[in-house]
């Protein structure tokens, strides 16, 4: 090789090309995490205390106890699984004339505005923070949970189906509105066969959202599995909660299985 | 031919055996939906449902002017908030990288065993929310930060990791068997073709993942895990609604800055 | 110089892709393999350095049997071999020098490669071959922003990093136009007779390979059925190898299909021609 060449090539860098800036944002992140795990008081003694705690917890989830509490369980379990079904059924009837009036191709402007808007709020807010709402409107129970996760499937759902129909071929909506078709039939023959197969794909991931969140907003009083987890973890019961949790993954195992065979078998 | 007798009917738009399943399907869905109906509210107090739009007006005249003062006082559990939220996405990245090359199938090192383990853990993380990692954390570590961090860290695992799988299945196989055939070992395939073509999905997964995660964090306070929501929980104790609604509007603005913020980072580097 | 013995590779689903090949490739011959697809090209090839693992046979590259070596060994073999892909297999989301570098993998410990700290002699080397497919200046640009020759000369210095004393060839013009097809042709042939290496090339075009190799070799579903230099491949060859089925399935009676079949024999006529 003759010597003519080159003998050192550094990697040209790629997204910040400024060296000062590449600088002065590496120095940036080393005095965040600095100060940032400074925050973090930890009380190494409690710490060490939970490790027998932990150890617990961990034979409790490899020899879960599913009989001293099956009572509690099952009822939980009942609970969450109507709330889901139920939930998920209702929210998404609601939200198909939502996502429909949030679709910009096909709704007038006033009504697209209000549906967007409801859209907005519901995924703004954290299911937990609806349901803390709920309660205390509703009462404890398994009716807040039913109400919280309707209306958290409404922000998914409407979202996903307004998205949606905006993206359809407009040259089908045109052929169908060229036969002088009124609204309701471009929506019958153009809009819904085109999106229909997505909706129900939608809708079985929601069902398994759905379930998820059941087993949390239980937390804050809003009934399901999550409030006996949430006893059985209070009273130390870890066997019982590991338990529960392996039930908690076993369905949603199950669910994410199925519903992607059903998708399938549906299309 | 069996297309033929079709003719001589009237046309539809299903063979009469589908549509028949159809309505069959429909009709189970509705019957299955009145069952759960019954069975959720059985127990539930009808008193109480009646009575909730009273009760909303209440709640909604208490929390109206919302107490401005109290905003200077949350500005500490805010930073804590958001280091959680940071420092738990980077503990579960750290985690969800290896877990993720085991789990995908073109790059792991045993497909029969440690497959299925990561990817157990994988669904094991996802399954369950970081509000009730955090709920068990606190239980066995104490309150406080950590136990958050550590939470949203559990959950990240099977959400970053599951993504990154994914894109780690997805690689072009032409340019790993290029490097590959240039006699490079393992790691250096690794290195040199695997790695170049997930960056891109790697850090949009991550970013994403820490607007999810600022969320998530502003919440674990409830269950004693650090950070804004244990203001949200002691004012909720001692129903102070004016409180309230300042921290849910702090929440909010907080939620609509990550993603603008988690947006364009992620326009940046793709 | 390259000799394959008796190589044979049947897939696990049954499939026989080759059956027992035996060829010689002596040092500085560019050998062309054409055959209809499916016939065992890309496979073959792929046996030589085992990115496909053969099923029996044996693979001599200058007397070191290449079928039976433990990972580390075929590692240090498969730098011998430079490998030059139909649609480039660069590295999109890295840089040409990179890409170019990534051909001294074999030869470098994985920290070097990982920071990239290549050797100084890597790296006047890599400028050196850049220089000689005629992309000096894109050295930092992705591999990406480049064109489909550009991109595939910068395959061809990649391989050539390696220091290779075999190239093979998968279809490299395939996804290039004709007149770009033919500038690589001709920088393959340019450097394999600078540096006398031996090339098998993967080659579906038929003129293309007449115009620019020393000898072909036609393969049929997985055997040798043609071996000799280009002019004597006649219309005759080109029947045994691409298929004589296909004639005799036009030839039917029908008038048409006469008229297809002229055809199709003028087309053939005109390749040999």
């Amino acid at each position: 090789m003759s010597s003519a060449y080159p003998t050192s090539w550094k990697r040209p860098p790629q997204i910040i090309k400024d060296r000062r800036w590449r600088i002065a944002i590496q120095i940036g992140i080393v005095v965040y995490l600095v100060l940032a795990i400074s925050t973090v008081d930890v009380n190494w003694a409690r710490v060490y205390e939970g490790l027998e705690r932990g150890q617990r917890f961990i034979m409790g989830f490899l020899q879960p106890d599913f009989t001293s509490r099956w009572r509690d369980i099952s009822t939980g379990l009942v609970e969450s699984l109507t709330m889901t079904l139920t939930s998920t059924v209702v929210g998404v009837a609601i939200s198909v004339p939502i996502g429909i009036g949030a679709a910009r191709n096909i709704a007038p402007h006033w009504i697209y505005a209000i549906c967007r808007s409801i859209i907005a709020v519901s995924r703004a807010l954290q299911e937990i923070i609806i349901a803390i709402f709920l309660v205390a409107m509703f009462g404890f129970g398994p009716f807040a949970g039913f109400l919280t996760l309707s209306f958290a499937t409404i922000g998914f759902i409407a979202k996903l189906l307004a998205d949606d129909i905006e993206e359809i071929e407009e040259a089908q909506a045109e052929a169908i509105r060229a036969t002088g078709a009124s609204w309701w039939q471009v929506v019958n023959y153009a809009v819904q066969p085109q999106v229909m197969p997505r909706l129900i794909g939608l809708s079985l991931y929601r069902l398994d959202i759905n379930f998820r969140e059941s087993a949390v907003i239980g937390i804050v009083g809003a009934g399901g599995i999550g409030a006996t987890l949430n006893t059985a973890i209070s009273r130390y019961e870890y066997d019982s909660a590991g338990a529960i949790l392996l039930i908690i993954i076993a369905i949603v195992m199950v669910a994410e299985y199925s519903s992607s065979y059903l998708r399938k078998f549906l299309q | 031919m069996t297309e033929l007798s079709h003719h001589s009917q009237i046309w539809t738009y299903r063979t009469p055996r589908a549509r028949l399943l159809l309505w069959g399907g429909w009709l189970a869905l509705v019957a299955l939906f009145v069952y759960c109906w019954q069975v959720m509210t059985a127990r539930t107090m009808w008193v109480f449902v009646w009575d909730a739009p009273t009760q909303a007006a209440d709640i909604g005249s208490r929390m109206m002017p919302p107490r401005w003062s109290y905003l200077p006082e949350l500005m500490g559990p805010l930073w804590d908030t958001i280091n959680i939220a940071t420092l738990g996405t980077l503990g579960g990245v750290i985690m969800a990288v290896p877990i993720a090359f085991v789990a995908a199938r073109n790059t792991s090192p045993s497909l029969l065993i440690l497959r299925p383990i990561a990817l157990f853990i994988i669904v094991a993380s996802r399954s369950i929310n970081s509000l009730i990692w955090a709920l068990l954390l606190v239980a066995i570590i104490g309150p406080g930060l950590l136990a958050g961090i550590i939470a949203i860290a559990l959950r990240s695992i099977g959400f970053i990791g599951k993504l990154l799988y994914e894109a780690i299945e997805e690689t072009d196989a032409k340019q790993i068997e290029a490097i590959t055939a240039t006699g490079a070992s393992g790691v250096q395939v690794l290195s040199y073709a695997i790695v170049p073509q997930i960056m891109p999905a790697f850090w949009g997964i991550t970013v994403f993942r820490w607007d999810i995660n600022i969320r998530e964090s502003a919440i674990l306070g409830l269950v004693g895990a650090g950070g804004i929501g244990l203001k949200l929980n002691a004012s909720l104790n001692t129903l102070a609604w004016g409180q309230i609604s300042v921290i849910l509007l702090l929440i909010l603005g907080t939620v609509v800055v990550s993603e603008w913020v988690s947006s364009k980072m992620r326009h940046a580097i793709i | 110089m390259l000799i394959l013995d008796a190589l044979s590779k049947t897939y696990k689903s049954g499939d026989t892709a080759l059956s027992d090949v035996s060829l010689n490739v002596p040092k500085g011959q560019i050998m062309g393999l054409i055959g209809p697809s499916g016939a065992g090209k890309s496979t073959l090839i792929r046996c030589i350095n085992r990115l496909v693992e053969p099923t029996g046979g044996k693979v001599l590259l200058n007397d070191v049997d290449l079928v039976g070596l433990g990972k580390r060994d075929l590692r240090q073999q498969r730098r011998r071999i430079g490998m030059i892909f139909q649609e480039y297999a660069l590295v999109e989301r890295l840089t040409v020098m990179e890409n170019v570098l990534s051909g001294r993998l074999g030869y470098v410990p994985f920290w070097r490669s990982y920071l990239r700290r290549f050797p100084a002699d890597d790296i006047a080397r890599a400028y050196a071959l850049l220089d000689r497919v005629g992309l000096m200046e894109h050295a930092d640009k992705r591999a990406d922003a480049l064109s489909g020759g550009q991109r595939q000369r910068v395959g061809i210095a990649r391989a050539l990093a390696q220091d290779p004393e075999l190239l093979l060839v998968d279809e490299p013009t395939a996804s290039l136009d004709p007149k770009t097809s033919r500038q690589i042709m001709r920088l393959l042939i340019e450097i394999c007779a600078e540096r006398g290496l031996p090339a098998i090339v993967n080659i579906h075009d038929v003129p293309l390979a007449q115009q620019f190799m020393q000898r072909i070799v036609g393969l049929r579903a997985g055997r040798v059925v043609f071996d000799g230099p280009p002019d004597e491949l006649t219309q005759d060859a080109l029947t045994t190898i691409y298929g004589e089925e296909d004639w005799n399935a036009m030839r039917k009676g029908d008038e048409e299909q006469t008229a297809a079949e002229a055809d199709a024999r003028d087309r053939l006529a005109a390749l040999v021609v």
